[in-house]
């Protein structure tokens, strides 16, 4: 286990390097530079260098790389182009909400999908599991952001409930955040909950046809213990390895569910960057967002190691 | 020819599998004939602005004035054009790395491999916005994004397609007559990657169609004047609780066209893999 946890996390350092020069590569292939986006098309060509200069644009792409990258691994993830303040205190800040969001998603996903699933497994091919294969269906096609507005719209119209604006931390104001929050969560986590139950189904399914169950069975166990202290905690396994699927999801639905509901977290501080072409602070979000997301499946793959002692990876 | 008919005979008798091929037909005769069938180009200004539905404008009009029934029809256009063509992409590029990586393995694969690792690190929504901020905006870059978001999924499969068709015992006899790498790949390996690949492409279709709703609803993908579902409620944002129905039509027919795809998705992976049906 510990050479398998070793030999991960040394897998993980080209998948890292190669995040942040894809990133890298990518911020310098936008058309239309960033000394341009700040002093306009017009600028005289001493003024030009002079901002090139300021943000070491005028170097090769080799240093501003090993320049930015050497940074970020010393905390410092530069400066916003627009506002000048530094970045990454900015995303600590943002990351949050997009965690609070992130992780409210997650534990309501579970609460709804895991029950569903397991009931649907029990009673295969009955009215119940075809209701709950259904919703599943709808959860996984229904996309985040056309939810939000169907429930917004229906909310207003009928209970002329509207979500409350301005956002307030969890730290000033836990129960005013949490009034914040739980609609976008729900909606996060309902979008997501189709393939948990999808995967809590199937998995299920496959542990009751196992001949420990069968054994479990004969020797007089009820239905109850048979499902719930034998094969549950089985099939919930598997269900481990779509947690770190689910947080790209989530991470990834985040961006337009705090657009909708104004809410100030990492996503719409990405989308403000591209929109005011503020790149440096593009490029920290996307990196930030990435590095988690690698660390969250990162956790996953050595917590599914770690409980499933089956497997060997040495 | 004679696999493709009795994949769709199968999936004909599957009652999931026929609402899936039948609604997804109807979503592209509507497509192609939008031009025809639309009571009013997308872009024209024909009645007050946010007129409820009449018998005129079916689904009302949109703040401008514009029939909202007739820009979903053109819509439906622009959002298969868009799935289509960046799954198109994905697929080709994934299909071909992937071929590789399974058939070469060894450092090949694992360069190919790390780049679709680098790929994947990233939340797809995310990168395909990230792409979309080098190529700008509008049908075709939203095209290519999506695209390329859709690569490494394709090779994923494909390559573990190929590499467990490698073992098999007539690959391995035609490998040992002679059998060019070339005519290998192509004759005797891709069709043992068909049926996972078409899966694939079904389910990665609903994503793409899904991912540039996103996009051009967060105003980085299709660009007016285009008419896109997702732009579409982005515009209705604002006046949807004097006008409803410029909200309501387009989120329903994002959904129920993923929907439709997800259902022949399924259906499709039941025909094609009876082992993974549970």
């Amino acid at each position: 286990m510990k050479n398998y946890a070793i030999r991960r996390i040394l897998q993980l350092i080209p998948v890292l390097f190669g995040i942040s020069v894809l990133i890298f590569a990518v911020m310098k292939m936008v058309p239309g530079d960033v000394i341009s986006g700040i002093l306009g098309i017009e600028a005289t060509p001493e003024l030009r260098a002079q901002l090139a200069a300021k943000y070491g644009l005028d170097r090769p792409y080799v240093v501003q790389y090993l320049d930015w990258i050497g940074g970020v691994l010393r905390g410092d993830f530069g400066e916003s182009i627009r506002t000048s303040a530094p970045i990454l205190p900015e995303i600590l800040t943002r990351f949050q909400v997009t965690a609070e969001l992130t992780i409210l998603a997650a534990v309501i996903s579970w609460f709804i999908a895991i029950p569903l699933g397991v009931l649907a497994a029990v009673k295969r091919n009955t009215l119940v599991d075809r209701f709950v294969r259904v919703f599943a269906l709808l959860g996984v096609s229904v996309p985040g952001f056309a939810l939000s507005i169907l429930l917004i719209l229906v909310l207003s119209l009928a209970f002329n409930y509207f979500p409350p604006l301005g956002y307030v931390s969890l730290f000033e104001d836990p129960l005013r955040n949490l009034q914040m929050m739980i609609l976008p969560s729900a909606i996060l986590g309902v979008s997501i909950s189709g393939s948990v139950m999808r995967m809590t189904r199937s998995s299920v399914l496959e542990v009751l046809r196992q001949d420990f169950i069968k054994t479990v069975r004969a020797k007089g166990a009820s239905e109850r213990v048979a499902i719930f202290k034998h094969a549950l905690r089985n099939a919930l396994i598997p269900i481990i390895t779509l947690v770190g699927m689910q947080i790209g999801s989530l991470l990834g639905g985040a961006v337009i569910v705090e657009q909708i509901f104004s809410l100030p977290g990492l996503g719409q501080m990405t989308l403000t960057g591209i929109n005011q072409r503020d790149y440096p602070v593009v490029q920290g979000c996307v990196l930030f967002i990435a590095f988690v997301y690698v660390l969250v499946n990162l956790i996953t793959d050595l917590l599914y190691a770690y409980i499933d002692p089956r497997i060997s990876y040495d | 020819m004679k696999r493709l008919s009795q994949t769709i005979r199968d999936l004909w008798r599957d009652p999931m599998g026929r609402i899936g091929m039948l609604g997804i037909l109807l979503v592209i005769v509507i497509a192609i004939l939008a031009p025809m069938v639309a009571p009013f180009g997308p872009d024209k200004m024909v009645a007050l602005p946010k007129a409820p539905p009449s018998a005129e404008h079916w689904f009302g009009t949109d703040y401008y004035g514009r029939d909202v029934f007739s820009r979903i029809l053109y819509g439906a256009r622009v959002s298969l054009e868009v799935g289509i063509i960046a799954v198109g992409i994905g697929a080709t590029a994934g299909y071909v790395l992937g071929l590789i990586a399974g058939y070469f393995e060894g450092w090949v694969d694992r360069i190919i491999m790390c780049i679709m690792d680098i790929l994947f690190a990233f939340p797809s929504i995310l990168l395909a916005i990230f792409i979309s901020a080098v190529l700008g905006r509008g049908i075709g870059p939203t095209m290519v994004a999506i695209g390329i978001v859709n690569i490494p999924v394709f090779c994923r499969t494909v390559r573990a397609a190929v590499i467990s068709a490698k073992g098999l015992e007539y690959v391995q006899n035609a490998k040992s007559v002679g059998v060019k790498t070339g005519a290998l790949l192509i004759r005797h390996i891709s069709p043992n990657v068909v049926a996972p690949f078409t899966v694939q492409a079904t389910l990665a279709l609903s994503s793409a169609i899904l991912t540039e709703a996103s996009m051009s609803f967060l105003g980085l993908g299709i660009q007016p004047p285009d008419p896109s579902w997702g732009s579409m409620l982005s515009e209705a944002r604002s006046i949807m609780e004097q006008a409803p129905w410029t909200a309501v039509f387009p989120a329903l027919f994002i959904i129920v066209t993923i929907l439709l795809f997800n259902i022949l998705g399924d259906a499709l992976r039941d025909v094609l893999d009876p082992k993974l049906k549970t």
